[in-house]
């Protein structure tokens, strides 16, 4: 029997040899055809599979929407655009497997990734390789810790100051709760500034009460807090899956605040069973509505609707955004397919800084060499049914 | 006959280092030499994390025999203790031996809370002490997500709330903050020190296997009132195997954590998927069997990535791939055919007699 095993693991050990031989093999002809030196290679890491399967699907989606249009625009400075997207499940170890991957693949930049703690990850390796990295949605403040790493959304500090400058600015409420959740980076991250920044601010925070992704079905243990605590307006840097089962509950305890969120409320509308009469009144911060009257969005949402069935979100926008962004910077630096990975990001970054880009998610957007882009978070509220600017 | 068994046990244990030591070498010279892509380069530090974790828990699955649902908690355990003392001193001691203190501390602490758990867990058995073994991973995850520390000159602070009531000086820093856990851990590990760890790991396990100490704990496996009517500790035996489980795999934590620059406590990485996902290479390489613990762990760490090429396919793939070894391996319709295709082939080696005395030897 022993003996048998042996043998077993002897053919296992292998046919997986022979699986990894095949595999360097694709690697290796992936290589020979990008030293042709006639397209550029663009990667993309985030998850298509799992609980955010949702948000890195939307960014997948976008970014290839973004380079199917170069492509038929002429490409960038003449050369086509070659886009892959891998999957991280949202695990730091599996982001930088993808990213070892879309090494062997050939990818000479990065748009990812899309969840910041694989980003935090991720970057490491992107800075030890200086390869040029614009992450669409990944918004911890140290995704874009070193010099190689941009992104196009706001960071986190960014959204929770900025909803509570827009808050106290416009006398929204005197007395704020939050409902946020704990176990999540772009939450906690979002509501420790907002707490911070309150204090300097005209309204006091009344109540702050936490969920985790294990307990997030019924919250009415919090709404109730925030009731008692006489809470004006509820603060939901959250989820929109979670924002909705929080207005639908809301609605039983018969509590009618006004709500505020962040990006992350944004595909609200698109809940399903969701009773959209409840959302009426709601306020969001975001760089992106999808109903946007303006010609740029109309096209956006209009091809990707055609495309994929659905309306796109934020997380769409974002990465349709640092394709551009890309291809302008990489228009600016006047980029070709053959140079190496290092020489294309030195160029990239001093170009970067330079570009101003009429994007989805803003107008005039320009980037900090720190990485941070500079665009106005737009405030929305839902009436009847549809985005309508504040 | 003793010392003839004797060696058979050595070399039975010597061709488990042999090929883990060939395994180490051909890596190695593919590395060096630049012939290995760069996913497999990626893969080479968790495939040694992955194989410290299967074997520390074939330890207490296999070798003592109970079911442990909760290994990535420990390892939960070493990761933050190991990151935090290295993010704590990252810059104040040289950093091999911030490291190599790094990885004892993380033993440590996963060993203590290994006797920690034990000490109510192991009065349960069987399903009972899986499900509470379950809880106590769970826990552990949690409480690491609540968790907030900071330092400033004042010392260290401490909140289970959010790190703004951890009150620190605008020039503190928080080192642990809640579920964004620790982020910036220096890269230290490397598939040296990986290799070398899982060698520590391999020569503790296996000696202990057959010490005076290993047979105690096997025979509490086999018949636990037998072995308690011979004066066996139990309390001490069932201890010590789950404590030594426990701190390798908190050892495999702190490479993990060194591993990555950012370490959280998601469900994905020590949640019960990953404790369930370490039973999985104890099974399928064979309750017991170190050896076959260490392939499992390498293919089936492997897998997935190898399978990428397949794109939304793969985890069906995967999973199909998965049962399939598992029948081939241990139903017992595949083992018949084995045994049957052996006689057909190898029948002329002798190595049933042989095998009969590993059996019941190494099980």
């Amino acid at each position: 029997m022993k003996k048998y095993k042996k043998l077993i693991s002897f053919a296992l050990a292998s046919s997986l040899a022979v699986s990894l031989l095949a595999g360097c093999g694709k690697a290796a002809d992936g290589g020979s055809t990008s030293s042709g030196g006639d397209v550029f290679k663009i990667g993309g890491i985030g998850p298509i599979t799992g609980d955010n399967a949702e948000y890195g699907m939307a960014v997948q989606n976008a970014a290839q929407l973004a380079v199917d249009e170069i492509n038929a625009q002429g490409g960038i400075n003449g050369y086509q655009i070659e886009f892959k997207f891998e999957d991280d499940e949202t695990d730091a170890e599996k982001a930088v497997n993808a990213y070892n991957t879309l090494k062997d693949w050939g990818m000479q930049m990065l748009a990812g990734t899309v969840t910041s703690g694989c980003c935090v990850a991720v970057a490491e390796k992107t800075v030890a390789d200086n390869m040029f990295q614009i992450t669409p949605s990944g918004s911890s403040v140290d995704c874009v810790k070193h010099d190689n790493a941009f992104r196009v959304c706001f960071s986190d500090p960014n959204q929770g100051m900025a909803s509570a400058q827009y808050i106290g600015e416009n006398g929204l409420a005197s007395k704020v709760a939050v409902i946020y959740n704990s176990s999540d980076i772009y939450s906690s991250g979002i509501y420790e500034t907002f707490a911070a920044e309150a204090n300097n601010q005209p309204f006091t925070i009344v109540s702050a009460e936490a969920f985790t992704a294990d307990s997030k079905t019924d919250f009415s243990v919090q709404l109730q807090k925030a009731k008692d605590a006489g809470a004006e307006l509820i603060f939901l840097p959250i989820y929109y899956s979670e924002a909705a089962l929080i207005l639908s509950q809301s609605a039983t305890l018969n509590y009618a605040p006004s709500f505020f969120g962040c990006d992350g409320l944004d595909g609200l509308l698109g809940v399903e069973n969701f009773d959209t009469s409840l959302a009426e009144g709601v306020m969001l911060l975001t760089p992106f509505a999808a109903d946007a009257q303006d010609e740029l969005t109309q096209n956006f949402v209009k091809a990707y609707k055609e495309k994929f069935g659905n309306t796109p979100n934020q997380f769409a926008a974002d990465a349709y955004d640092a394709i551009y962004a890309i291809k302008m910077a990489a228009e600016d630096a006047k980029l070709t397919p053959d140079m190496d990975v290092s020489q294309m990001c030195e160029a990239m970054k001093a170009s970067i800084v330079k570009i101003t880009l009429n994007g989805l998610t803003g107008t005039g957007m320009t980037w900090e060499p720190s990485g941070e882009p500079n665009k106005e978070p737009k405030a929305v509220k839902i009436v009847s049914g549809a985005y309508t600017s504040m | 006959m003793k010392n003839l068994k004797l060696n058979k046990i050595r070399n039975h244990d010597f061709i488990t280092y042999l090929m883990v030591l060939i395994a180490f070498l051909i890596a190695g010279i593919l590395s060096v030499t630049g012939q290995m892509s760069s996913l497999m380069e990626g893969l080479l530090v968790p495939l040694c994390i992955y194989v410290m974790l299967a074997i520390s828990l074939n330890l207490t699955v296999g070798i003592l025999g109970e079911l442990s649902l909760g290994h990535a908690g420990f390892m939960c355990v070493g990761a933050f203790s190991g990151a935090f003392f290295s993010k704590c001193l990252d810059g104040a001691i040289p950093d091999g031996l911030r490291f190599f203190i790094a990885l004892l501390i993380g033993a440590a602490v996963a060993g203590m809370f290994g006797i920690l758990i034990g000490i109510p867990v192991l009065r349960l058995k069987g399903d009972y002490l899986a499900i509470v073994t379950l809880a106590f991973g769970e826990i552990i995850k949690n409480l690491v997500n609540v968790l907030y520390i900071g330092r400033d000159e004042d010392g260290f602070h401490f909140s289970m709330k959010d790190s703004i009531s951890l009150n620190l000086k605008p020039e503190g820093e928080v080192i642990i903050n809640g579920a964004q856990g620790i982020t910036g851990t220096p890269n230290d590990s490397s598939f040296l020190i990986g290799a070398i760890l899982i060698f520590i790991s391999l020569i503790i396990i296996l000696n202990l296997i057959h010490s005076r100490d290993g047979r105690a704990i096997m025979s509490i496996r086999d018949n636990r009132i037998a072995a308690e009517s011979v004066g066996i500790n139990i309390t001490k035996y069932k201890l010590m195997a789950f404590s030594i489980s426990a701190a390798i795999a908190g050892v495999a934590g702190v490479l993990y954590a060194h591993n990555l620059s950012t370490l959280t406590a998601s469900p994905k990485n020590f949640g019960y998927n990953m404790s369930i996902m370490i039973l999985v290479f104890v099974v399928l390489g064979g309750i017991g069997n170190i050896r076959g613990s260490i392939i499992a762990a390498v293919i089936l760490t492997l897998l997935p990535e190898l399978l990428r090429g397949l794109s939304d396919y793969r985890m069906l793939i995967y999973a199909v791939v998965l049962i399939a070894m598992m029948l081939f391996n241990w139903s017992p319709g595949a083992i018949e055919w084995k045994e049957r295709m052996k006689e057909q082939y190898f029948s002329k080696f002798p190595f049933r007699k042989d095998d009969k005395n590993m059996k019941k030897e190494v099980k």
